[in-house]
Formats: structure tokens, C-alpha cells, sequence
């Protein structure tokens, strides 16, 4: 619960912001969203019918999506709203209770090579004895395959990657050395290494300076002039609308999903953020019980 | 055979031993599981016995097979506690260990009243024994641990992301569990062969020593895992060798008696040593260097301080160079007197200050000195303070050079500001001034 | 009346005082780790047991060289000295050597170890005794060194472990809340004014002492055993801490009895303290299987009969929609049986329901039951109340919510229910356009 009051302040922070142009509410906009593309090629991201339970607790409901190509999808939600677990789900790290994920028409597990990932940053170990150069050389690692080892060619990409998020310098540096930006900026440069057509990033704005912010942004933008659709898990409401062309809003389900300007509505944004959150909650708790509580 | 041949085989097979561990265990140390190996060694012993009770002989190859099995058992069991039950992972693991433990010390009483074979060599697996292995067990032993290392140099790229991040190896296709199970395994067979020689308890060590000792020599995976090894193989040679007959042989002196030392404790107080060593004397993160550098930064920091302070209670009177009281500087700053005065007595060596009648008074170069700390000092909080929004992650905020860490624009615009409001550290005669300013 | 336990052929071992003797030491010792091992098995720091229980080896050598015997001063005093040593040694390795902790804790007692194995073979002949009791202990000794008091012939050894048993109990009862609080929550007890820290090294303290008073007397795997083994034995049978440290004891002479027995002559004729950890395990494994709340077992049981309570009311709303639908149309067993499904779990459903009195079987057609068709009505308002609610209130589409709905109709419990109906005033449709049933008619 305080969570959710959380998130009702930075609604209203957001809101207030936007409200000046307030429009009808469309709830599942996505069924509307660029028919033309969606014929011409497959989407970048579809998702049927998922739902992620951990430990028999079920995080996301029954979540549909279409994402067309080209696009910078932020991903937004409140805290547990299952953000991460939508990407890690949508990556083949957590396992599916039910439903299907396509990518570009065909299931993940025949598209990684077209995929790359941004995990949080929190998630390894920055004492680990590697260099800089060595992160991002493990980004070419799916290509080279079992037993070869990165050569001159994948130190070039390297090196291209990281002059990309400017850390050229720091190649040789231990990554124990490198502040919250530029832990995140290895982390990008490993995922540009990876050279993929779709790319997730698990909230790479966060904890970061604003000069790496810009960064990451410019970077982003570099992306999408490339037709590379990228998803971003993004808790700041106050700049999804400057950054992202596409929004997926979620809380343990789908709460809307479409372009920008029509989806990041505060009618949408109320229903994400507010509302009765606490019945679903006791619903899904009582579920991960396995017990009704007569 | 002779002593001396005996003695050299042994040693091949330690060092062999001690490089292998030393490896694999890196990447154990690295992954956090440091502890298995203790786990599997003490698992094993139930396994040992089974097996020497079914064979009837102490065939190597049989018992570790048998050690083996059991070994794999109990992470299995612990896997499922942890899974299924109530019990944490440390209680897991804890129990797995001693239950297993206790039930190979009651089949080894089991075993030791069959007469047949030779049951008393099975106690060789609890502190391990040099004399219980034969030319063949060694050849075994090399061979094991030489498969281990071409496992690791073979799939080292594949280690290394699995050690560095598994999610990540995950999305990129890497079929991370076989991956872990093959790292896992190659870990569980050295453990299981080195027993023997080292025991039960101490093999974990040989398993830890090495890679922990590496770490504090290098921040590169290559070099951690090649000093790994070289630390297993030396503590291998040099433990065995210390136990061995070979000493009072070559150097006519008794270090240990080898008929009551069995190597194993002699090759982990080796490896022992070496940690020891590295972990004070290592150049970077070694005790010794951590703390003399901690030392000179509050060092560093304390003399800017003091300088500050003195600039500070000056400012007022400058171009003059007032004498300082002493009660003015404590009053500066939560300082200790003693604490003042030797830093007081320091900056007057090195002639910043000068003494007058009991108060101190900056000399020019002490002036000097002290305007150019307090203009950094003032620089950094305004550009902190006022522009933390665009403030490069690149900025190093302990370096005293602001000059090279800004660029000399903005350097010049906080600059002139500060001199609007009067803030600017000026020195007036003793340092000449800049042509570039006229 | 030992006489007549005597004559049963399997409590033969029990009957000679040297058994009693054993079993009583055994058991006194066991008790003195599982009560300070309650707390390891808290706070998660098991293997830090498991650490001491080896590391206070140099000590225990150390303080054999130096005093001759087992004089109990300066043995609790090297133990202690040990323990923090253990202690401090692994937290400062991990603080200023940046090594992992289970990795700091590896490098310091398998050195220690290592140590006290070296010093145990230069000094073997002062000591009167040898590796193998660095294992298993001289617990058979029990019952021959005795000395006298108040009558009673006693074991010499507990002249050792009787003071631990004392120091462990007083140390808990005198420190009950600040033990309790630091082991829940080092943080908050840090800022309730309790030192976490002086607790640690307290607790860790305690272990060392326990260790080395137990481990002359059963060995350093008894030890271990017993720091670990009873204490998560009670973990999975209670719920609170005071419950947990009392099961633990009673585990712990369990332990000691039934391992004495397995040792005998009778049964394996193997070193008594080897066996009651072998016990102790047994003991583990059994309230693993068949813990009444924890345990696998029940678990299974517990998934049983969800599985089957959704089975049943999944064929009753079946039945119920059926009757919706076409009020005259009945199913047969079969059929029923097969849409929800089939397999014997369904077939076992179906029978649980009609034993009941929900359902009736007449010409081989399923008929329900009033009260059936009351509990059916029931979970179909649940149901559509629930579909209700979320395309309402979270705007999904009508047909994305059957799904769900689906799911969580097996869930939706009397006040969950009224607080729907509540949030939706009157609603008596459904997003497909049926009725919600009224349980009131």
C-alpha cells in the first residue's frame, strides 16, 4: 500500500504537468496502433495471453501485446507492477505459466541473436576482476559461439561501442572503478556490442547523472533512426513523454499500450497508479495461498 | 623406489593437484560458492566407505566414484531442502555436511572391522596421507586434474560471463544450467581426487587459498586464474615438500617429521602463508596498501583543512599577514589541541607557517598554498552546489585539481563570480602574476 | 521398574549404568549446542558453526600443551579466545580484504585447522589423545572415568559440560529480549540501543565455549551436527522462539538416546557419537517428510486437496451454467468428468461431490442438488462479479476477462465477495450480459 500512495504523488506531479491538453481515454489503444506496419512486416514484439507466477504468486495477468518496429517503448508502472518481470519473461529468465512471446513472428528462442539486453545494474558483482573492454567484448560473445575467443575484429567493435557512450578512455579500466553512470554506460555499450535489432533495458536511467541521462537518451534516438525498436523499464513519469514514442503501462496486467501521445493519458496513468489496486492484491494473494479465507 | 623418487611423485601430483584447485576454486571464490567445496569433501566420506564396503579393496578409482556419488547426493538434498522446506541454505548445507559426515565416520567403523583389504589406509581420507598413494594414484590424480584444466581453458569465455552475469549469458543463449553443472562438477571431481592427499577438510582449503590469495594481485580473470594456479601448485610442492623426507636429506635438517605429518595441513599452512602474505603485502588491495593510502588521503585532507582555516581567520586582513592564535584555529573546527599542534609543528617544517611570540602567521609560500586550496575548495561548492545537475560522473571529486577536471571556461565564469561576491582567494605579493591575466 | 525394561530384548543397551552414563553426556552435550544453535540457524550464520566447531582446534591444542589436562579455566578461556578470533579474523578478512564472506570464512578456519592438526602431531605424545577423537570424541570414556558425588558415580566429562549447559542457559534467559531482537533484526536492535555487534560476538562467544567443552567429549562433527542439526529440526515444527529452543532440546536428547541405541552392540556396534548424528538426521529427514506445517508431505496433501476442491467446484459450475443454458439438458458422469479434464483426480471429484449431497446421479444423468445449486451460484457470483470489477474498474476488455475470472473464482471468499458487490453497487449483470446470481432467493 504505500507504494501505490507513492505513485499516486508522482501522478499528480505528473499530471499537473500535462493536463493541458487532456483527451478522451482510450483504454487498449494498441488494437488501433499503425495497422500498416503490423501487415507489411511482423511486429518486433508479441506478446499472447502471459501470465509469470513466482513462487506461485501471479505477477503478471494474462498481458497482449503488439509492438510495431522502430519504436522507443517506455515500459511504466509502478513499484511491483512486474516491470522487470515483463522483460525478464519476454528474455526466457523466468518461465511462463501460460502464453507465448514472438519476436518478429517467431518464438525468442530462434531470435537471440537479434536481441539485446540491459539488465539493472545492481544485478552483478562491480568487484568482479574484469576490465571495461572485457564487459562490453561479452556482448559479441553470442556470435563468436562455443570456444572461440574474441578477437582483433570484436576489440574494434568494442572499442566503436564504447567511444559510442564516450568511455573510450576508461577501456582498461577495473569495472570496481567506475561510478553509477558509467557502470551504465558499459552496461549500454555491451548491449550495442551485441549489435540486436531489439534491445531491453531494465531501468537504465536510474541512479545515473544527468550528463549520462542525455547520454543514454542521444543514444537511444541514435537507435531508432536505425529502426531498432527498444524497450525501456523507466520509473520517471515526468520525462516519458520526451522520450519514449510508445508507452506499455502496466500493474500486474496490461493497463493500456500505444503511442505517446494518445496511451500516456492521466485517465490511463489513474488506473495504472490509482484505483482500487487492494482487491487485486488480496485476490492474488489468497491465490499464492491456495487457500480461500473463509 | 626410493624415499627421494617417492617424495617427487608425490609433489608432481600436489602441484598438479594445488594448480587445478587453485583454478576451479577461483571461480567457486568468484560465484560465491566457496563453501561447496568444504560440503562435497564432507560428503564424500559416506561414499568412500560404500563403496570400499562393496569392493572389498581400496581401489582409487572406486572409492572417488563412490565419493562422488555421495558428494552429488548431498547437493541434491540440498538443493531440495532449500526448495521444498522451511530450512535456509546455511542450515542446508550445515546439515548435509555433518549428517553425511557422521554416517561415513560410522560405516568407516563398520568398515575398519572387516579384515579383509586394508582398511586402515580409508582413515587416509580424513587429514589425507602422502604414503598411501601410489605411483598410479598420482598418474590418476595428474591426469584428473590436467582434464580439469583443459575444461577450464577450453570453456573459459564461458565462465566468465556465467561468473560475471548469469542473466545476461541467459538471454544471449548460453544454456547457462549445463554450463554451471559442467563448472560445478569439475569442481566436485578435483575436490573428490585431492582427498587422499589432503582430507576431508583441508581439500576446501586448497580449494579457497589459492584463488582468494590471487585476487589481491591482479583485477584482470586471465592473470587472477594463471597466479591461482601457480599459488596451488607451489603451496602443493612446498607443503609436500616440507612433510617429505627430502629436507634432512638435501638440507640435513628435520623440519617435520614425515612419519607423523601427513601433507595435507603442511600444503594448506603453505597456501595459508601465501594469503597471508598477499593479503597484507599486495600493492593495490592489500591491507597494508588500503590503509596507507586511507592514511594519506586523511592526511591530505586534515593539512587542507588546516590550511583553509588559517587562510580563512586571514582573509579579513589580507594583504597584512596576521598572527594567528592558536584558540582561533580550535575554534575553526572540532580539533583536538594535540592534534593542532602537530600539524601546526608539520606545515612549519616544510616553512608555511611561522611562529610569532606563540601565534602562528602563514608565510608568503604558506600563503601561497593556503589561497590556492581555498579557491579549489570554493570553486567545487559552487560548482556543486550550483550546477550538480550537469555535473560529469567523470568528476573526481577528492582531486585537488580543479583545473583538470572542469573545463577552463567554466573554470573562469565560477571564478569571476566568486570575485563579485568577494570570495576570490587572492595572493597579493608573493605570487607573480599570470601574463595571461593583464 | 528397570528391571522389567531390562528384560525387553531391545532396550538391552539402555539397562547398564555405563550406557546411562553415555546417553546422560551425550544428551547434556547435544543440549548445550542446540541451544546456542537455535540462534546460528536464526540468524542464518549456521556454517559459522561449523567454522568454530573447527577452528577452535589450535586452541584446544594449545590449551592441552600448556595446562596438561582438560582443566576447564583455561580451556573456556582459549575457547573463548578462539571464537573471537573466528569471528573477527572473517569479518575483517571480509571488511578490509574485500573477500567474500563465505570465502573469508573458509580461508580462516581451514587454516586454523590446518593449524591445530600440525600442532596436534608435533605435541602427540604429551596429549593423551589423537586425531580421530579430533572427530568422534572419547564419548565412550564417559563410562568408565567417573568420579563421585553425593553418592552418584558420574561421568568425569560432565565436569565440563554441565558448566556450558548452565552458562548457555543463564546467557539466554538473562539476554532473552536483546538475543531475540538482534537475531530478528540486527538494525533495529542496533537502534533500540543493543549492540547487534556485542550480541554477535556474544553469540559467537557462547559457540566457542559450547565447542570446545563438547568437542573432547563427542568430537567436532557431533558438534556441528548438533549446533545445526535439532535446532532446524524444531524450525520446522514451531513458529515462535521460545517453542523452537525447547523442541530443539528435546531433539537433541532424543538424539543422544537413539543414538546410543543404534551404536550398541546390538544394532551397528559402531563410536556412539558418529551414530547419534547419524540419529539426529533421521530425525531431520522424518519432520521434513511429515512436519504437520512445513513439511512435504502435508504440503502435498495441502496441494491434494486444493487441486480436488477446484475440480469439484469446477464441475458444479459447469453443471450450473449447463442448467443456465438449457435448463433441461443433464450431463453424463463421464462427460462431466472429461470436461474438466478427466484422469481418476476428476473421476475421485465427482464422487466427493456426490457423497456430499451436492449431486445426485439419476438415469445415469447428473442432477444437482439445492444445496449443490446454492454452492454452484455462489462461486458463478464470484465469478462474474469479479469480471465485473475488472472491466469496470481497470478497463479490460469483456473478452479478456473470462481468463482471469477464471482463476481466481476458486479464491473469491465471503468478504471479498461483499467487498465487490459493495464497489460495484447494483450490478446484476455480468460484461457478457448474464445475471449474477443472488444467493438471497
Amino acid at each position: 500500500m504505500r507504494t501505490l500512495s507513492v505513485g499516486r504523488q508522482s501522478l499528480l506531479a505528473a499530471a499537473s504537468r500535462m493536463c493541458h491538453e487532456e483527451r478522451p481515454m482510450i483504454a487498449q489503444s494498441q488494437t488501433s496502433a499503425q495497422p500498416a506496419h503490423a501487415t507489411s512486416h511482423p511486429p518486433a514484439l508479441e506478446i499472447h495471453d502471459m501470465t509469470v507466477a513466482y513462487h506461485r504468486k501471479p505477477v503478471l495477468w494474462d498481458i497482449d501485446l503488439t509492438i510495431p518496429e522502430g519504436n522507443l517503448v517506455g515500459v511504466v508502472g509502478p513499484n511491483g507492477a512486474g516491470k522487470t518481470t515483463l522483460i525478464k519473461a519476454v528474455l526466457g529468465l523466468v518461465p511462463l505459466a501460460s502464453g507465448k512471446v514472438e519476436i518478429y513472428g517467431r518464438p525468442y528462442e530462434d531470435q537471440r541473436k537479434i536481441i539485446g539486453y540491459v539488465p539493472q545494474r545492481e544485478s552483478v558483482d562491480w568487484d568482479f576482476p574484469v576490465t571495461v573492454r572485457d564487459v562490453v567484448l561479452m556482448g559479441t560473445y553470442g556470435r563468436l559461439g562455443w570456444f572461440r575467443r574474441p578477437g582483433h575484429g570484436e576489440r574494434e567493435v568494442a572499442n566503436r561501442c564504447l567511444t559510442q557512450v564516450g568511455m573510450r578512455d576508461f577501456a582498461n579500466r577495473q569495472i570496481r572503478q567506475l561510478s553509477g553512470g558509467q557502470q551504465q554506460r558499459v552496461f549500454l555499450a555491451r548491449a550495442l556490442a551485441q549489435d540486436a535489432r531489439v534491445y531491453f533495458m531494465d531501468e537504465p536511467f536510474s541512479g545515473v547523472d544527468a550528463a549520462t541521462e542525455a547520454a543514454i537518451l542521444e543514444l537511444l534516438q541514435e537507435l531508432r533512426s536505425a529502426r531498432r525498436t527498444v524497450f525501456v523499464v523507466h520509473h520517471d513519469l515526468q520525462t516519458v513523454r520526451g522520450y519514449f514514442d510508445y508507452v506499455i503501462l502496466l500493474n500486474m496486467r496490461l493497463v493500456a499500450s500505444g503511442p505517446t501521445e494518445t496511451t500516456f493519458t492521466p485517465a490511463n496513468l489513474h488506473k495504472t497508479y490509482g484505483g482500487r489496486l487492494t482487491i487485486l492484491d488480496e485476490a492474488a494473494e489468497a491465490v499464492r495461498q491456495r487457500q480461500p479465507i473463509r | 623406489m626410493t624415499a627421494p623418487s617417492i617424495t617427487m611423485n608425490v609433489m608432481l601430483g600436489t602441484a598438479l593437484l594445488g594448480a587445478t584447485a587453485g583454478t576451479i576454486g577461483t571461480f567457486a571464490v568468484l560465484r560465491r560458492r566457496a563453501l561447496v567445496g568444504d560440503m562435497l569433501s564432507h560428503a564424500a566420506l559416506p561414499g568412500v566407505c560404500i563403496a570400499f564396503l562393496i569392493m572389498q579393496d581400496r581401489n582409487f578409482v572406486g572409492l572417488s566414484l563412490g565419493a562422488l556419488a555421495t558428494g552429488l547426493v548431498g547437493i541434491l538434498v540440498i538443493a531440495i531442502l532449500t526448495r521444498w522446506t522451511r530450512t535456509k541454505e546455511d542450515a542446508a548445507i550445515g546439515i548435509v555436511l555433518s549428517t553425511w559426515f557422521g554416517a561415513g565416520m560410522v560405516l568407516l567403523s563398520v568398515a575398519q572391522r572387516q579384515t579383509t583389504g586394508y582398511p586402515a589406509g580409508l582413515k587416509s581420507y580424513l587429514l589425507g596421507e602422502a604414503a598411501g598413494i601410489g605411483r598410479g594414484d598420482v598418474q590418476l590424480i595428474a591426469l584428473v586434474a590436467l582434464i580439469c584444466l583443459a575444461i577450464v581453458s577450453v570453456l573459459y569465455k564461458e565462465f566468465k560471463l556465467l561468473s560475471f552475469d548469469v542473466d545476461f549469458a541467459t538471454a544471449q543463449g548460453w544454456p547457462t544450467l549445463v554450463l554451471d553443472l559442467v563448472m560445478m562438477g569439475t569442481l566436485a571431481v578435483v575436490t573428490i581426487v585431492g582427498l587422499p592427499i589432503c582430507g576431508v577438510i583441508l581439500m576446501a582449503a586448497l580449494i579457497i587459498l589459492p584463488g582468494a590469495s590471487a585476487r589481491f594481485w591482479t583485477n584482470r580473470l586471465g592473470r587472477l586464474l594463471v597466479i591461482a594456479a601457480i599459488a596451488g601448485a607451489a603451496a602443493g610442492v612446498i607443503g609436500t615438500f616440507l612433510g617429505s623426507p627430502l629436507p634432512k636429506q638435501l638440507l640435513g635438517i628435520e623440519l617435520f617429521d614425515n612419519t607423523k605429518y601427513p601433507p595435507g595441513p603442511l600444503i594448506v599452512l603453505t597456501a595459508a602463508t601465501f594469503f597471508l602474505f598477499s593479503m597484507l603485502f599486495a600493492p593495490q588491495r592489500g591491507v597494508l596498501a588500503t590503509a596507507a593510502a586511507e592514511l594519506q588521503l586523511r592526511q591530505r585532507i586534515a593539512r587542507e583543512h588546516l590550511l583553509r582555516a588559517l587562510y580563512e581567520i586571514s582573509e579579513p586582513y589580507l594583504p597584512e599577514r596576521p598572527a594567528v592564535a592558536e584558540a582561533q584555529v580550535l575554534a575553526q573546527r572540532s580539533w583536538r589541541r594535540w592534534w593542532v599542534d602537530w600539524w601546526l609543528s608539520r606545515l612549519r617544517k616544510r616553512g608555511l607557517i611561522e611562529r610569532v611570540n606563540g601565534d602562528v602567521r602563514l608565510t608568503p609560500a604558506g600563503l601561497g598554498a593556503a589561497a590556492e586550496v581555498t579557491r579549489t575548495h570554493r570553486l567545487w561548492e559552487m560548482f556543486l552546489v550550483e550546477s550538480a545537475g550537469i555535473a560529469a560522473d567523470h568528476v573526481d571529486r577528492d582531486a585537488d585539481a580543479v583545473e583538470h577536471m572542469l573545463p577552463k571556461p567554466l573554470i573562469r565564469e565560477l571564478e569571476e563570480r566568486l570575485a563579485a561576491a568577494g570570495r576570490l582567494p587572492m595572493v597579493p605579493q608573493s605570487v607573480p602574476q599570470s601574463p595571461h591575466d593583464l | 521398574m528397570f528391571i522389567i525394561i531390562a528384560q525387553l530384548d531391545w532396550l538391552e543397551p539402555f539397562a547398564s549404568p555405563v550406557a546411562q552414563r553415555i546417553i546422560l553426556v551425550g544428551a547434556l552435550t547435544n543440549i548445550a549446542c542446540a541451544l546456542v544453535g537455535c540462534y546460528l540457524v536464526l540468524r542464518r550464520m549456521s556454517l559459522m558453526g561449523d567454522a568454530i566447531a573447527h577452528a577452535v582446534l589450535p586452541g584446544l591444542v594449545l590449551a592441552f600443551i600448556f595446562s596438561g589436562s582438560l582443566n576447564i579455566a583455561p580451556l573456556f578461556l582459549g575457547a573463548a579466545a578462539v571464537g573471537l578470533l573466528t569471528t573477527f579474523l572473517t569479518q575483517t578478512l571480509h571488511q578490509y580484504g574485500r573477500v567474500p564472506t563465505d570465502a573469508s570464512m573458509g580461508v580462516v578456519f581451514t587454516s586454523l585447522f590446518a593449524l591445530g592438526v600440525v600442532l596436534l602431531k608435533t605435541y602427540v605424545s604429551k596429549i593423551h589423545f589423537d586425531v580421530d577423537c579430533v572427530f568422534e570424541g572419547l564419548l565412550y570414556q564417559a563410562g568408565f572415568d567417573t568420579f563421585e558425588f553425593a553418592g552418584y558415580e558420574l561421568p568425569r566429562q560432565l565436569r565440563t559440560v554441565v558448566p556450558v549447559v548452565i552458562i548457555n542457559l543463564a546467557v539466554i534467559f538473562v539476554l532473552w529480549k536483546e538475543l531475540k531482537v538482534s537475531a530478528f533484526d540486527p538494525a533495529l536492535a542496533t537502534s533500540m540501543g543493543i549492540s547487534a555487534t556485542l550480541m554477535h560476538y556474544l553469540l559467537m562467544m557462547l559457540v566457542a565455549v559450547t565447542t570446545v567443552a563438547s568437542f573432547e567429549v563427542v568430537g567436532s562433527i557431533l558438534v556441528i551436527a548438533m549446533l545445526i542439526v535439532p535446532p532446524a529440526t524444531a524450525q520446522l515444527l514451531t513458529n515462535r522462539l521460545a517453542p523452537m529452543i525447547a523442541v530443539a532440546c528435546v531433539f537433541a536428547i532424543l538424539s543422544a538416546i537413539l543414538g546410543y541405541w543404534l551404536a550398541s552392540e546390538q544394532v551397528w556396534n559402531v563410536d556412539p557419537s558418529g551414530a547419534m548424528v547419524v540419529a539426529a538426521g533421521g530425525m531431520y529427514a522424518l519432520a521434513v517428510l511429515f512436519a504437520p506445517q512445513y513439511g512435504i508431505l502435508s504440503t502435498l496433501i495441502r496441494n491434494l486437496q486444493t487441486a480436488l476442491r477446484i475440480l469439484r467446484e469446477d464441475l458444479l459450475l459447469m453443471l450450473y451454467r449447463l442448467e443456465e443454458i438449457d435448463a433441461t439438458k443433464r450431463m453424463r458422469p463421464e462427460e462431466a468428468v472429461a470436461a474438466v479434464g478427466g484422469g481418476s483426480l476428476a473421476r475421485w471429484a465427482l464422487a466427493m461431490l456426490r457423497h456430499r449431497g451436492r449431486i445426485e446421479i439419476r438415469d445415469g444423468r447428473l442432477h444437482m442438488t439445492d444445496d449443490g445449486r446454492w454452492r454452484a451460484a455462489r462461486l458463478v457470483r464470484g465469478h462474474r462479479l469479479w469480471e465485473t470489477y475488472l472491466v469496470k474498474n481497470l478497463g479490460l476488455q469483456p473478452d479478456h476477462v473470462h481468463a482471469p475470472a477464471d482463476r481466481v473464482e476458486h479464491f473469491i471468499h465471503q468478504p471479498l465477495r461483499e467487498e465487490l458487490q459493495k464497489e460495484l453497487e447494483d450490478t446484476h449483470r455480468d460484461p457478457h450480459g448474464r445475471d449474477i446470481p443472488d444467493l438471497n432467493s
